[in-house]
This record gives structure tokens, sequence and C-alpha cells, in this order.
């Protein structure tokens, strides 16, 4: 069978190996090879007049038919608006787009050679230039007025009143924490990581025990949400693509990176008509053998359902009560009767 | 034989053999120092310092290099086209990296890696610049060689010591690099993170130094040849434009490279001598790592700050040899002569001020964000002035669909098409959303890896005869073009598609994410179309090595061309001119002068011979 296909394969190649002979000896008979210009410029001149409106329909036939696809439901306020200026940019670079693609075209067939004619010695026109450099420019200064506008907006501080979050990117998959009872997130030193303490908990900082660490992400649904992200290991993407979100996870340079979610996964299965939507967290950025399985689910609630939600987490300490046997003995008899006072205790310890 | 019966004058022994046995035609050095000699094969072939020869070194090393970029491309094709499918039949070529029918993850993100490097590097950089610099700008200002042909000669051969290292670590028990062609640490500082940066790291990081040498030494080869060695009446102003894109190109690689030297070599004290440059607060493979303060984020502003000279090392020679091209087949001055140079300059001197707009969700100051976003979009600016100016150049013209011309003009037509999603992209609020998509894979591949590749194939068919002193097969060249043509819209406009989806890149495969679950049939449409235009390329290669030996002779100026290349004689000699080198008269592009007996001026012809079609202010002139 392998050989049946290699001796067809050689086959196919000899047989076209002669049509190229053919070809070249019947050129050097018919004398085309002493013209400088043959009937093959016509040829690549309509060529030139066919690619342009067959490929021309078959670009509007394929927007067509995947636009649906391509178009990922958006459900944050900032991405509504980065949505409608994606497309306004888009159908500004689509008139300049198919303006130019139009006119190379259509002048490469229109003036092909013609035998006789001689070309319009036309060397500059520095009114012409002027022009054309001071259009694109106006664009471009609109483009970026407007994009500089929303960046800042998006990238300016949080709003005070933001649920606070933290993911942490490791090889390969995304972990999350929530401040608990007390809002604050604890100290985090990557020294005390290990097989348990996959966060790397500093428990001598009060305001970590509370912490809760859920197994997927929560947040309830027109309040302003402020993501934390650090990486504990190689630069990870924190990716989230319906919440037009993303930020790199730096190891060593916490980052962040604030929206306000404003569907409910409820309300986007029933937008898409998909029962089994869900939000998802992904990682945009090359970190190894598992880059394309780091995968978080998310899930955004009314603020009724977070709050059911949240007072069921379980903070880490609870899961893993051994994390606080395993600290320093002066510490660890007080936390088993009063977590609170030592904690603070040790806190000011630290605070020179 | 075509040679035989369109070239009955022609020396039997030059017709029969291949286009290089010219060069045993008597060498001629400087006039003044007449050497009749023949060099000994081994420094005419192989460590030769003639600048011909040493451009068809460079050519031949990139064809090969975009063979092996061009396989690896179709092999991790295969895998997105058809990520269930079983893969036993690759298990002779891949080895170990095939498993149970299917591809190692981390082999795929080797070939995705392997396949960015070559290309960018070894093809588009040393493939491309490599070939034209060292074979036009001699020929073209006029002069023997390079000011230094024995740097030139070490520059060739930097760049194979560097290939040679980076082919043998595609055979590492452990992989090649395989940490994305950005090679951001710490995923390449750490053998923990992945096999690929261990051993592969270290050697791409040797092989990229010994490159960054090679390419240093040519480009300070080629900035001095233009700056001192241009014949008489050579001015600034009547360079042909593929000296002056060459010459920014050089100057871009002087400036730039040497950074990337220092982030290889910071990469490597932290690698391999405990530094902590890039590195902090890591947990790794069960240990926390003592490597504190670095910061990851340098790497990439070292790291950009060539990259993004780069990609205009690797589309400025386009720009040169298409201007000059199209201006040659449309029998018409290239619009905006001063402008073309004034937009080059000013795309080169923007060149080196946007890199960071490859950084804007990583965490850096919004505020650079905004800074670097304004720099960015003005580069649309230029870039858009140079396009309108190749097609005011089309405009009435009297266009000859010679191959090297229809790759211009498919180089223009996909320039356009990807430096326009750049406009999307260089908004920081727009890219993050797109930022690591496919949309940025569609956008860069249309704008500096199609475009510069039809540069470069519109290079190499136009400026083969001098090279091999034959013609390449025209039928078999517009079959070639628009098979490829076709086969890179395919391949890279339903991407877009993908990338507004959201689709990460760098992704083995996308089935585990529901988002991403769409778009199977599209992904192998892709795959399909990019196998394909793989394929088509061999066309060329048939060509390209059945007319070093067979092809049509060439005559001495096959294109009715203005400048200086096609007055020295076809088979391409040593120093190259056989008498005096001619003087300069005029600028490269007087094409269908009104007046003029021919339809083309060569830069030779003074204006005291050319009365009836002097402009005004050319009568004084001469």
């Amino acid at each position: 069978m392998k050989l049946a296909l290699l001796l067809a394969g050689i086959l196919v190649l000899v047989v076209l190996g002669l049509l190229f002979r053919l070809q070249v000896l019947n050129a050097i008979y018919s004398g085309s090879t002493k013209r400088q210009i043959g009937g093959s410029n016509k040829v690549n001149g309509l060529l030139m007049m066919v690619f342009l409106v067959l490929g021309g329909a078959a670009f509007a036939w394929s927007y067509v038919a995947y636009h649906k696809e391509t178009l990922i439901p958006v459900a944050s306020d900032h991405g509504v608006k980065m949505d409608s200026m994606f497309w306004l940019s888009m159908g500004v670079i689509m008139i300049a787009f198919v303006v130019t693609q139009i006119l190379l075209f259509w002048y490469s067939y229109k003036y092909q050679h013609q035998d006789g004619k001689r070309a319009y010695f036309f060397p500059h026109n520095n009114k012409i230039e002027i022009i054309w450099t001071t259009i694109p420019a106006v664009v471009m200064a609109i483009l970026i007025f407007n994009g500089w506008k929303q960046w800042a907006a998006i990238t300016g501080p949080a709003p005070k009143d933001s649920v606070v979050l933290e993911v942490m990117g490791k090889q390969f998959n995304w972990m999350v924490r929530y401040p608990g009872a007390d809002q604050q997130l604890g100290n985090l030193n990557y020294r005390l990581i290990d097989a348990t303490n996959e966060w790397g908990f500093d428990f001598n900082d009060q305001r970590s025990i509370d912490d809760l660490t859920p197994s997927e992400i929560h947040v309830p649904k027109g309040r302003p949400v402020l993501v934390k992200i650090r990486a504990r290991d190689v630069i990870h993407g924190m990716y989230m693509p319906h919440f037009r979100a993303q930020m790199y996870a730096v190891p060593g340079m916490p980052t962040q990176f604030w929206f306000t979610p404003n569907k409910t996964t409820e309300e986007m299965r029933t937008e898409t008509g998909n029962a089994n939507f869900n939000f998802e967290l992904a990682c945009s950025q090359i970190c190894g053998r598992g880059h394309f399985a780091m995968k978080m689910a998310v899930v955004v609630d009314d603020e009724q359902d977070y709050a059911i939600w949240l007072a069921k987490q379980q903070t880490f300490t609870a899961a893993h009560p051994e994390v606080l046997a395993n600290l320093k003995p002066a510490a660890t008899g007080a936390v088993t009767q009063a977590v609170a006072p030592v904690a603070k205790a040790a806190a000011t310890v630290l605070q020179p | 034989m075509a040679a035989d019966l369109t070239n009955p004058g022609v020396p039997a022994e030059v017709a029969l053999g291949h286009g290089q046995q010219a060069h045993a035609h008597a060498e001629h050095h400087d006039d003044h120092e007449h050497e009749h000699h023949e060099e000994p094969w081994l420094f005419k072939y192989v460590f030769s310092q003639d600048h011909k020869m040493i451009a068809k070194q460079f050519l031949i090393t990139g064809m090969l290099w975009a063979i092996i970029g061009g396989t690896l491309s179709s092999l991790f094709r295969i895998q997105l086209g058809w990520p269930k499918a079983t893969l036993d039949w690759l298990e002779p070529v891949l080895g170990h990296w095939v498993s149970a029918g299917k591809l190692d993850p981390e082999f795929y993100l080797a070939m995705v890696t392997m396949h960015g490097t070559i290309m960018v590097f070894f093809v588009l950089t040393a493939g491309l610049s490599g070939t034209f610099s060292n074979l036009l700008i001699p020929l073209q200002i006029g002069a023997r060689d390079m000011a230094s042909g024995f740097m030139n000669m070490l520059s060739y051969w930097f760049f194979f010591l560097s290939s040679v290292i980076m082919f043998i670590s595609l055979f590492l028990s452990t992989g090649p690099a395989s940490a994305g062609w950005t090679i951001y640490p710490p995923l390449s500082a750490l053998p923990q993170a992945m096999p690929g940066s261990g051993a592969g790291m270290t050697l791409w990081l040797c092989s990229m130094a010994i490159f960054i040498v090679s390419s240093l030494l040519g480009s300070l080869n080629y900035v001095t040849t233009v700056i001192n060695l241009r014949t008489q009446g050579m001015s600034m102003t009547k360079l042909p434009l593929t000296i002056w894109a060459f010459t920014l190109t050089a100057i871009l690689g002087i400036l730039s490279f040497p950074v990337l030297l220092s982030a290889a070599l910071l990469l490597i004290f932290d690698r391999s001598f405990g530094t902590s440059f890039f590195l902090s607060d890591i947990y790794i493979g069960g240990q926390a790592l003592s490597n504190t303060g670095g910061s990851p984020i340098l790497f990439q502003h070292l790291f950009w700050f060539l990259g993004h000279p780069e990609v205009y090392i690797v589309i400025l020679p386009g720009f040169g040899m298409v201007s000059e091209i199209i201006a040659t087949n449309s029998r018409k001055p290239i619009f905006g002569y001063r402008a073309m140079i004034g937009s080059m300059l000013g795309i080169s001197l923007l060149s080196f001020i946007v890199w960071a707009h490859h950084m804007f969700v990583t965490g850096m100051n919004p505020f650079l964000g905004s800074v670097f976003m304004f720099l960015t979009l003005i580069i649309a600016v230029p870039s858009a002035v140079k396009v309108f100016n190749w097609i005011a150049t089309l405009w009435r013209g009297n266009i000859r669909f010679t191959t090297a011309m229809l790759f211009s003009i498919g180089f223009v037509s996909l320039f356009i098409s990807g430096g326009l999603t750049g406009i999307i992209l260089g908004n920081a609020t727009l890219d993050i959303q797109l930022h690591d998509t496919y949309f940025v894979v569609a956008h860069f591949h249309l704008v500096m890896g199609s475009s510069a590749f039809f540069g470069m194939f519109a290079g190499v068919y136009h400026w083969f005869p001098k090279m091999f002193g034959r013609m390449l097969d025209e039928k078999l060249g517009y079959i070639h073009f628009w098979l490829t043509f076709l086969g890179v819209y395919l391949v890279f406009l339903p991407m877009h598609y993908v990338g507004i989806a959201g689709f990460p890149r760098r992704y083995y495969a996308w089935t585990g994410f529901d988002t991403f679950s769409t778009f199977a049939d599209l992904n192998m449409f892709i795959s399909v179309a990019a196998i394909l235009s793989f394929v088509a390329q061999f066309v060329f290669i048939f060509n390209f090595v059945y007319s070093i030996f067979r092809g049509r002779r060439a005559t001495q100026n096959p294109w009715n061309s203005t400048t200086l290349e096609w007055t020295t004689p076809v088979e391409g000699i040593h120093g190259n001119w056989p008498g005096a080198i001619p003087a300069v008269h005029r600028w490269p592009y007087d094409y269908s002068k009104p007046g003029a007996a021919d339809d083309f001026i060569p830069q030779t012809v003074p204006f005291s011979a050319t009365t009836s079609s002097n402009l005004p202010h050319e009568q004084e002139g001469e």
C-alpha cells in the first residue's frame, strides 16, 4: 500500500515534469520567449479582476456566515463600550481596506500593458501627498483620543465599593481567594508554599486566617469587581473573554483588573439559548505543557445568590486546621484559644 | 536547450554549465590592480568574499530554513485542524514526541516556538536582508564590493554557525526551546517549568548570540558601504529606494540587536549563574527559589526594544524592493520618491518608540500604555502614505505582469490587509480583549510574515538574472504566485474571525473550553489552506533549482530597468564592472519620460545625451 502510494507520487511528479518540459519547448518553438510581453500579461491582468471580485464576494460571504459565531457575548459594562469601539474602528479600517484594495486591483487590470501605449510620467505631487498624509492623521487622532479615554477609565482606580478577590496562576490551574469577615486579604509569602498551603498564606498575619478559598469564582452582577492577580511560578495571562478582561499574572509583581459584570450566568443562558453556558477564566500567556487547559469556572450571581454562596464558603484554615498547628509554638497554643488577639499580637511584632 | 536557442552567442561552457561558472571569467579587481587568477573552489563558493556569492549563500540557507519553518507550521496546523485525530503516522518523523497517536503538548509548543524563531530571524532577517543587501548594495550604488569583504564573509559564517546550533537543538531529547519565540522568563529561564527550557533554551540563546554577531557584522558593512562607496554622481537623492530601505534596515539592526544581546546575556546569567534579573518570588517544582527582586517585565521591555524594530527590519527591505519593482514594471517613476524616503525615515524612527504596545496588559503602568498607544497609531500615517504612493505609481502605468510584479502587487495587498488591523491592536483599549489571541496571529502573519515573504519572492524573481545569469520560468512563477496569494488569504483571513472570538494563541487544543469549542470547521479549513500553500512553495523550489542550471539565459537588462546593476555583465564578474565604474547622472526612475526615445533612461545616461526629454531644471544640471 505504502509502496503503491510512493510509486503513484513519483509518477505524478514525472508527469508534471514532462508537462513542464513540453511547455518550455513549446514556448521556445512558438518564439514567445523572445517577446517582451506575451499573452500571459492579459491573463494575469484579468486574474487581478477575478481575484478582486471573487475574493471580495467570498470575504462578504464568510462574514455573513461566521459573524454570529465570532461575536462572543459580552457581560461587562466596559466590555459593551469596548465592543462598540471595536466595531466602529473595524468600520473605519474596512472603508480604507475596500477603497485601497479596489484601487490596487482595478488599476493593475486597467493599466496593464498595451502595445504602443506609454505610461504617464507623473513623478510627484506635493498637494496630493499632503492630503493623504493629513486624512489618516486626523482619523488616527480621533481613534487615539477615543481609545485613550476608555483606556484611562478601564485602567483607573477601582471604585471603593468593589468586591475584591484574588486569583493566582500556577502550572497548570488557577486558584482564587476571597477576604473573610475582616474584608481584607492576608499576606502571602512564596517561601511558605507547600503541598497544603498552596497560596503561601502567612498565618502570622491575622488577616490571612479567615481568607476563603473556593474552587470557582463567583461575582455579583452590577457591582464592580476588583481582581487582584498573582502568579507563583511563571507568567500566566488572566483572561475572561466575556468580560473583555485580560491582565498578565506575573511572579513577584501583583497586578489587577477591575470590571462590572452586567449579566448573570442565568441571564446569559437565556440570552444565548445555551442551557450549559458558563463564563470561563482562561490562561492567555504561554506557560508550559498545560497552558491550553488552565481553566476556572466563573459564575455571575445576583446580589442575593452571591451573598448566599459567599456565606457557604469555608475558610482555608477551617479546611486545613493543621496549617495553624505548624505555626510557632507560642502562637499555636494561643490560636486554639482565641485566634484574633494572638494574630493581632503577631502582627504587632511584625510591624516595627 | 532554451539557453542555446535564445542566446547563440553565449560561450558553450557558460550555456551548458550553471550560472556560477560564469565566475570562471577573468577576475577584475580595482582598475589599477588587474589580477587574472583562478580562485580555488573553496574560496570561490565556500569562504567567498564576493558579495554576490555571499548573497547566494544567505538566500539558499534562508530557503532551507524556510522549508523547515514551513514544515513545522504544517505539523502544528495538523494538530489544530484535527485535534482528535490519531497521529501514529507521524511517529517515524517525530519519534517519541508522538505517543499513543497523540502529539506531545510540549512538542507542540516547541514547534510553534521554532517556527517563529526560524521565520523571523533566520528566514526574514538573515535570508532577506542578507541576500538582497549583499547582492544589491554594491551593484546599485556602483561599488566593486562591500567595504569589507572579509567582515561580510564572517557575517555569513557566523550565521551559518548559529544555524547549525539552532538546527542541532531540534534534535535534543528534551526538545528545542519551547517558551514561544519571545522566550519570556521565568518560563524560559527555568528548566523545571518545561523541558524545552533546559538544553534547548541554552542552545537557542547561544545560537541567537552568534546570530546577533552575524547581523551586526553585516549591518555595519552595509551602512559603511552605502555611505562611503557610492559611485561618482550617486548622491543620496539619486539612490534607488532599495538602497534607502536596506540602509535603514541595517541602522535599525545596529541599534536594536545589541539590546536583544543584553537581554539574552542577562537571561543566560539568570539561568546559569544564579542572578535574579528577571526572577522573583517563584515557587516551582515543589521548591521556593531563592531569587528575589528581579522583574520578568524588564525582559519584555528589552526583548521588544529589539522585537519591534525587528518587524520593520523584516518589512523594510520589502518596501524598497517592491517600490523598485512596481516602478520598473509600471514603466513609471515611483510616485513621491522623497515622500517614500521620508515615510521610511519616519517609520524607522517611530519603530524605536512603540515597543511597549506589545505589553499593554502586562501590568505596566497604564500611563505608559497611553503614550505607547499614541506613538503606535502614528505609524499608520507613514504606512498609509507608502500604500497610496504605490497605488499612484500603478495609476496610468503600462503594467507588465512579470512574476516579480505580481508578487509586488500581492505585497501591497497583504500589507494593507495586515497593516489595517494594527490600528485595532495598537489601541490599548481594544488590545485588552485581543492581546494574545488569533487576531494578533492573523495580523502579524499578514503584515510582516506574508508581506515580507512576498517581498522576498518578488526580489528573487526580479534579481535572479543578476544572481545566476538565467531567468526563472515565468509560467511556473505565475502558478506559484496565484496559489500562494490565494492560499495566504485563505489561511489568515478566517483567522481574524477566530481571533475576534477570543481564541488564545499557542493553545495545543481549544476543546477544553466551552467558549472556544466553536470554529472546529474553520480551523480545519485554515489547516488545509496552510498545508496546500506550503506545498505550493515546492513549485518555486523546483523552478529555482531547475533555473539555476537549465533556465533561459538572461540578457543584460531583461526588465529594461534604469539602475546600475543592469549595466554589469550577465556573468557577474568579481569586481562587478569590467572597466571603470560608471558614473551616475540622474535619479533611478526616469521611466516613460516624455520626449525620450525609449521608455526608460538608465542612470548612467547624462542629461546632455537626452536634451529632448530633459525637464527645465535638468538642462542646467549637466
